[in-house]
């Protein structure tokens, strides 16, 4: 169902897109499963009640990925689901880049990278100072690793040993001007991760198989180490052949008959999946 | 006779153990500096309050961020000028986006940093700061004022940056009425010129206007606390009395106190405006009395351009 469900959200994703004229495909592509998983499963929240002090938060770091969180949080009940149509245009509750101000559900507005890894943390220490149990995840891609700031959080949640923060990292290996592997290289990343303290998970999940991604959240519920990363291999612009992993759809606007045989695509994989 | 003298940033840390009792959601966040900026007292009283982030300033303002959207009132202290630049974007794109109350607390701001020279001066902070949107600015001229902008900080629902000096200075305002954010002081009342001055400034601010008054020179004085919000209407009303301004400010002259004034009363009340502080330039090490004097920030300097603001023009 959550496979599904994530692939449905694509072909949303890809409609509005295509329509605006503008936003960020790959990005969005690439962290559908995890949206879903976490929003449909895995996170205590109140959709009716986004402020509930005691909820689950998710740090959307690679706030880029605004379309795909904006389509989960709608299909989950935050607002209705006709606001996507106001996707990025004027007076819109729905910004280029999340808006905590505007848009019910977001957490924390985000576009800057960098800003994720450290305000999860806020949070989460937070919950320590005020005794709550909620659990705080942020979402980082490629491009907040390659920020210094990132790791300066990376070096303080393992300092304060933060409880409850976990770090979902979208490692789709493709940034804006390229390949990770060329523009910027991550790898080792698990080593570089464990080598800061963290707790990481012993596998690499494949961030595409919403199986797959509800066993890493059943490892992350188990843990005592504190703080905790899980590694996603995932793919930038998943679901459409000519699209994956490549940089070009980072943000390029999609014309109609790149749109067309895009769709096409992912209703047929979508027809796969019951 | 000398006035008693208090350093700000001892006010500060004493104003944080002061306040803490009455704001227990208020939490301090230090960058490996809470020895000097004195919120290691704090840390020792409050272990389970007080983090220390280590030399990384930009992580600490987007943590104490986190913090206040659980409703936690975060206290961010370290030096102002690696605070605003290197936590810019966060102060912009994190904390005063989302209007988070988080306080930003300058340290060792303008010139007092004075031995360590150039690289720890800071002399933009203000400018960086007034230009960014919710962000409540705010420059306090001794202790005392510093404690009442700390707890109006407190209680404001929105970020607020104090810029904090490093050495002692002269306590001004023991015993008069406290510190109103958006609101100038008006030290004296005059007719022939205003001066409008912020931060350590003020004390020269107060003698040279008396030995202006020995020449016959009346001057309406201003002390102003707040840069952001302004306080325009008192600023207006005294240019219209005055029609001459002189802004004194321990800051680059460009972006800080008499730009802000200048952006009020060029729109609303136009008046022969003269600008003491910084010149656009680097500074450099020293004593901070002959830095402050060199940089041109002195009584003899507000003495002779208000003397020469009085003069007709050419």
């Amino acid at each position: 169902m959550l496979q599904r469900l994530a692939q449905e959200f694509r072909i949303t994703v890809l409609d509005i897109l295509h329509e605006k004229g503008t936003g960020h495909w790959g990005g969005a592509a690439s962290a559908a499963e995890l949206f879903v998983a976490l929003y449909f499963d895995v996170m205590n929240i109140r959709p009716e009640e986004p402020k509930w002090p005691d909820r689950d938060r998710l740090v959307v770091s690679k706030g880029h990925a605004s379309c795909m969180l904006y389509t989960v949080l709608a299909h989950r009940g935050y607002f209705p689901i006709e606001e996507l149509k106001s996707f990025r245009q004027i007076d819109s509750r729905l910004q280029g880049h999340p808006c905590m101000l505007k848009t019910p559900g977001v957490e924390m507005s985000t576009g800057a990278l960098g800003h994720g890894a450290s305000v999860a943390l806020g949070m989460a220490l937070a919950a320590r100072l005020l005794g709550k149990n909620y659990w705080t995840y942020v979402l980082l891609g490629d491009g907040d690793l390659n920020e210094g700031q990132t790791w300066e959080a990376i070096m303080a949640a393992a300092k304060f040993k933060t409880e409850r923060l976990v770090a979902l990292i979208d490692y789709n290996k493709v940034q804006l001007d390229g390949p990770s592997d060329q523009i910027m290289p991550m790898d080792p990343l698990p080593e570089k991760l464990r080598a800061f303290n963290w707790n990481v998970a012993p596998v690499v999940y494949d961030g595409h198989n919403a199986v797959a991604v509800l066993e890493s959240f059943d490892w992350v519920r188990n843990q005592r180490q504190w703080p905790v990363a899980v590694i996603y291999r995932t793919h930038k612009g998943r679901g459409v052949s000519f699209m994956e992993d490549n940089a070009h759809w980072h943000g390029a606007p999609i014309d109609d008959e790149t749109y067309a045989k895009a769709r096409q695509e992912l209703l047929q994989t979508l027809e796969t999946l019951s | 006779m000398s006035a008693p003298t208090v350093a700000m940033r001892d006010a500060f840390g004493e104003a944080l153990l002061a306040l803490a009792p009455d704001f227990p959601a208020m939490v301090v966040l230090d960058a490996d500096v809470s020895t000097s900026t004195r919120t290691a007292a704090f840390g020792k009283r409050h272990p389970n309050r007080f983090f220390n982030v280590g030399v990384a300033e930009a992580n600490m303002v987007d943590i104490a961020a986190g913090m206040a959207t659980c409703g936690l009132r975060p206290v961010v202290s370290t030096f102002a000028l690696f605070l605003t630049l290197k936590g810019a974007d966060q102060v912009r794109n994190i904390v005063c986006y989302n209007k988070l109350p988080v306080i930003l607390a300058g340290h060792y701001a303008g010139l007092s940093d004075s031995y360590d020279g150039a690289s720890h001066q800071s002399i933009l902070d203000i400018a960086i700061m007034r230009a960014m949107p919710n962000l409540t600015v705010v420059v306090p001229a001794d202790g005392i004022e510093l404690l009442q902008a700390l707890t109006a900080a407190l209680r404001h629902d929105g970020p607020t940056y104090i810029r904090i000096c490093r050495n002692p200075t002269p306590v001004l305002f023991a015993g008069e009425s406290p510190l109103e954010i958006g609101k100038i002081r008006k030290l004296n009342d005059g007719n022939d010129l205003t001066i409008a001055v912020c931060g350590v400034p003020t004390s020269m601010a107060i003698e040279a206007a008396d030995r202006l008054a020995q020449r016959g020179v009346s001057v309406d004085l201003l002390e102003v606390s707040t840069i952001k919000p302004i306080d325009a209407e008192s600023l207006v009303l005294s240019a219209r009395k005055t029609g001459r301004v002189l802004t004194v400010e321990e800051h680059t002259i460009h972006g800080g106190l008499g730009s802000a004034i200048a952006e009020v009363l060029s729109q609303r009340a136009p008046a022969r405006m003269g600008m003491i502080g910084i010149e656009d330039k680097f500074t450099e090490s020293g004593a901070y009395d002959a830095l402050l004097r060199k940089y041109g920030i002195c009584v003899e300097r507000i003495e002779s351009e208000a003397l020469r603001l009085l003069t007709p023009e050419r």
